[in-house]
């Protein structure tokens, strides 16, 4: 190899690497201000946090961090119980309608993807077109059903509308399809009747479905606020977000401690997402797109 | 039991499956159907809660068409629609867009994107109303103050209101529309941008020629779930607005606030039974058009 051939080589070689640095310095900057938006995205949060923990003659300054944090505020707002029993309210009553849906939904799913039987494609196309039928109309009559009955002010009350939904049975039908029929065949002949068919053999195999339906549901239910709104009368039936519209618009209620509040009523939420954050984001997408 | 035992597979299967979807169908039908069927009922009668159900014919849907709220009304909830969808559109396909080209932290920027998702619309309208404070309260304003920028009016503006309550529900949804694009730029077969670069295609050509053709079931699904959103906006505008209702002038009163009021303020059933089967109408015409108009291209 000569001299010259040498330099050429190099000479190319820089004549690569000069767009490379191009492009690096190009994917700094791509970086560098989508990690800008991403911190400008939590602020509300952040100052929501950072609220909470200062004193009163602290609250208008705009420093994000307080001087001196303190806890007082979380103490005086649970003092009187009130916030406490709306977080477990809001908690049971998300829980509860969680594994309703999740039971009904999967069972209707699996039913309408796995058996065939007259009615079958009735049942399906009027569950679907449920999902055109927005809340809102729906929330006169369930309270007047509410009334009549005497659900008004109670768990059931709150929980009736939610126990079964058309979102998550579609999402599951989806599902149920690619478990193969041989399985479900090969159960029916070890002699499994069709309620341990779906049970045992069928729901395993569709976990991270019923997983997605579940963070979906349980979010939801988290932070429905209409009905809720609309069924309750007394504090103590209150859910987490009707009691702290409450407290906000009391009279006089410092900002600190409605910022508190909303601290109270995001902290389990957020917690929970950056435990499960992978799982989350992949069910999001799941139930997002199959839905 | 003995019946059972001489039926025919075939005939198990339609007993198995109707004894599993008992249950649900009944629910179905009180809780869905039924209340569908009575809230357009209850829209042609006039009642008040307490009194006796009268019928009224068109009545209730003739005070509507005249009455000047339910038209501002009108206005403010395809205000939401109109401004709030390509908003949040654009700005989260150009967060996704870019985010889908990084690998150094790209699950810690997504989860800032997401984490707003995670958050209660109550808390957060909260949360935002204490930034629109004016001084020396509201967070935004003080940082204008403190860059000498005079004071904007936000919730108590006429004209700001509306977008100022707009702002926090197009934030806290940006989050699950970005996931959504991302997972729709990952399914682009990666074959075509390596055909595009060997051919020296320039990027904006690869973005419109390539990446949005492709990304239309994903814009699709986008659009018409975030204007559903959009014109059923309640949250945020009921509790940035408590005190007075709707905002300066109603102007920031979408219909579902109308209904709330009508209801559950004024006790006015039929009224509001007749604003919620418009707003079932809106819902249908709006994502029908959008399926049409986004399918046909």
């Amino acid at each position: 190899m000569t001299a010259t051939e040498i330099r050429a080589s190099s000479e190319t070689l820089l004549a690569v690497q000069a767009p490379r640095k191009a492009a690096n310095l190009a994917q700094f900057f791509r970086w560098l201000i989508l990690f800008l938006g991403g911190i400008l995205m939590i602020m509300p949060i952040v100052y929501m946090l950072s609220t909470s923990l200062k004193w009163p003659h602290e609250v208008y300054n705009v420093n994000l961090w307080p001087d001196e944090p303190t806890i007082e505020n979380y103490a005086y707002v649970l003092e009187d119980g009130r916030f406490y029993g709306w977080m477990i309210n809001s908690t049971i009553i998300a829980l509860i309608t969680t594994a309703s849906a999740l039971l009904f939904d999967s069972l209707v799913g699996y039913t309408l993807c796995k058996f065939r039987f007259p009615g079958r494609y009735i049942v399906f196309i009027a569950i679907l077109s449920t999902l055109m039928i927005p809340t809102e109309m729906l929330v006169i009559p369930w309270y007047l059903m509410s009334q009549q009955f005497g659900w008004l002010d109670t768990y059931w009350g709150i929980m009736f509308p939610g126990l079964m939904t058309a979102f998550g049975t579609f999402l599951m039908k989806q599902f149920f399809e690619t478990v193969p029929d041989d399985f479900i065949e090969a159960a029916r002949i070890d002699g499994l009747n069709e309620l341990q068919i779906w049970w045992t053999v069928a729901m395993p195999l569709v976990r991270p479905a019923l997983a997605a339906l579940a963070i979906f549901v349980f979010l939801g239910n988290w932070t429905a606020f209409i009905w809720p709104l609309i069924v309750t009368n007394s504090v103590e039936m209150y859910t987490l977000p009707v009691g702290l519209a409450s407290f906000g618009d009391e009279a006089d209620v410092a900002w600190e401690l409605i910022m508190t509040g909303a601290a109270i009523s995001t902290i389990p939420t957020l917690v929970f997402f950056l435990i499960f954050q992978r799982f989350i984001i992949r069910g999001v997408v799941m139930a997002g797109l199959k839905g | 039991m003995q019946v059972y035992r001489n039926l025919s597979i075939k005939q198990k299967q339609i007993v198995w499956a109707w004894a599993f979807l008992a249950l649900p169908v009944i629910f179905y039908v009180v809780i869905r159907f039924y209340p569908t069927g009575n809230a357009v009922l209850i829209s042609f009668q006039d009642w008040n809660l307490l009194g006796k159900r009268t019928w009224a014919g068109m009545e209730n849907y003739l005070k509507l068409w005249s009455d000047p709220v339910f038209w501002k009304v009108f206005r403010n909830t395809f205000a939401y629609l109109i401004i709030g969808t390509p908003v949040s559109l654009v700005i989260s396909f150009v967060i996704a867009y870019h985010l889908d080209k990084l690998r150094f932290m790209h699950g810690f920027l997504r989860m800032l994107y997401f984490l707003p998702f995670m958050t209660s619309a109550v808390a957060m309208a909260w949360v935002w109303r204490w930034f629109y404070q004016p001084v020396p309260i509201g967070l935004f304003n003080n940082f204008l103050a403190a860059v000498g920028i005079p004071q904007i009016e936000f919730l108590r503006s006429t004209t700001n209101a509306l977008p100022a309550i707009l702002a926090p529900a197009v934030w806290a949804g940006l989050g699950f529309q970005v996931i959504i694009f991302m997972a729709g730029l990952r399914a682009i077969p990666k074959s075509y941008y390596e055909a595009a670069r060997i051919d020296g295609v320039p990027w904006w050509s690869v973005l419109f020629e390539i990446t949005i053709p492709l990304l239309k079931p994903t814009i699709v699904f986008i659009v018409v779930f975030s204007s559903i959103g959009f014109l059923r906006i309640f949250d945020h505008v009921f509790n940035m607005t408590t005190g007075d209702p709707g905002g300066p002038l109603n102007s920031t009163k979408p219909l579902v606030l109308m209904i709330y009021n009508s209801a559950f303020t004024d006790f006015d059933m039929g009224y509001a039974a007749a604003q919620t089967v418009v707003l079932f109408l809106i819902l249908l015409i709006v994502s029908l058009l959008q399926l049409r108009i986004l399918r046909d291209r």
